[in-house]
């Protein structure tokens, strides 16, 4: 088959999409985090689990856990936003629909991770 | 071009009801539904954090419900959830490195992802209630 692509397409090497590989890129980074962060916090869920809010609260205050669970829920949300958008650019095909749908994502992922980060440094900070 | 149909009855690709469900598009397609439900899943931890955060007092509240019959279940699919998405991703890095796309070795991975992640959630909670 001829190679219908310019010679310039072929060295920006970005494709139809104009975004090359970075997405897929990000999402294996965040992936690899997660191995190993999912994997603390699920071991750290399971000695807090029955715990009262003075256990919890202690444990968060260790500067050590404390930035892991941080590290947590930033690689996490950062990995779903990317997931999530796969999702509704696969089945959602309204231009209209599509655009809000993208954004609610963003919206989403944005205000749980913010959430969660700011409850674990005002704990981690003492309050 | 008048004559041509450009919305209604075009031809279409076959979709999935046509296929015989086999293991590994099942497995395809539980990643996808466990990746979803987590992204709904994190409302709870961001809920439970900002409840610990909140103070003692609402802190109980959102934790008796979380320990209540109901969210246990919720919490152990959420744990299956978990641990099936990230079997499920480990088997694409395995993917990623050029390895696994044969007949046997693609089928023995979809079994290792379902098999290993509800035996590793049970494992886990067994451990939880061992430690408690």
């Amino acid at each position: 088959m001829t190679d219908m692509r310019t010679p310039l397409g072929k060295v920006r090497g970005l494709g139809s999409a104009k975004e090359g590989t970075e997405h897929f890129w990000r999402q294996r980074v965040t992936a690899v985090a997660n191995v190993f962060l999912i994997s603390f916090f699920v071991v750290l869920v399971i000695s807090l689990q029955g715990g009262s809010h003075a256990d919890v609260v202690a444990a968060l205050k260790n500067p050590l856990i404390s930035i892991l669970l941080l590290l947590v829920i930033l690689s996490g949300v950062y990995h779903m936003k990317l997931g999530m958008q796969i999702i509704i650019e696969d089945y959602v095909h309204g231009d209209g629909v599509k655009f809000l749908a993208l954004m609610a994502n963003i919206f989403f992922c944005a205000a749980v991770g913010l959430g969660s980060v700011f409850a674990v440094i005002k704990i981690g900070f003492g309050g | 071009m008048p004559d041509v149909d450009m919305k209604g009855s075009r031809p279409l690709s076959p979709h999935l009801q046509i296929y015989k469900p086999i293991l590994t598009m099942v497995m395809s397609i539980l990643h996808r539904i466990t990746g979803a439900a987590l992204y709904f899943g994190t409302l709870l931890l961001a809920w439970w954090l900002i409840a610990a955060a909140s103070g003692p007092a609402y802190f109980d509240f959102v934790n008796d419900l979380m320990g209540s019959i109901l969210g246990r279940l919720v919490l152990f699919g959420f744990t299956w959830a978990l641990v099936h998405h990230m079997l499920g991703g480990l088997r694409h890095f395995v993917w990623d490195m050029g390895a696994g796309f044969g007949r046997e070795a693609r089928e023995w991975l979809a079994r290792a992802t379902i098999i290993g992640s509800v035996a590793l959630t049970i494992l886990l909670w067994v451990i939880g209630y061992m430690v408690r």
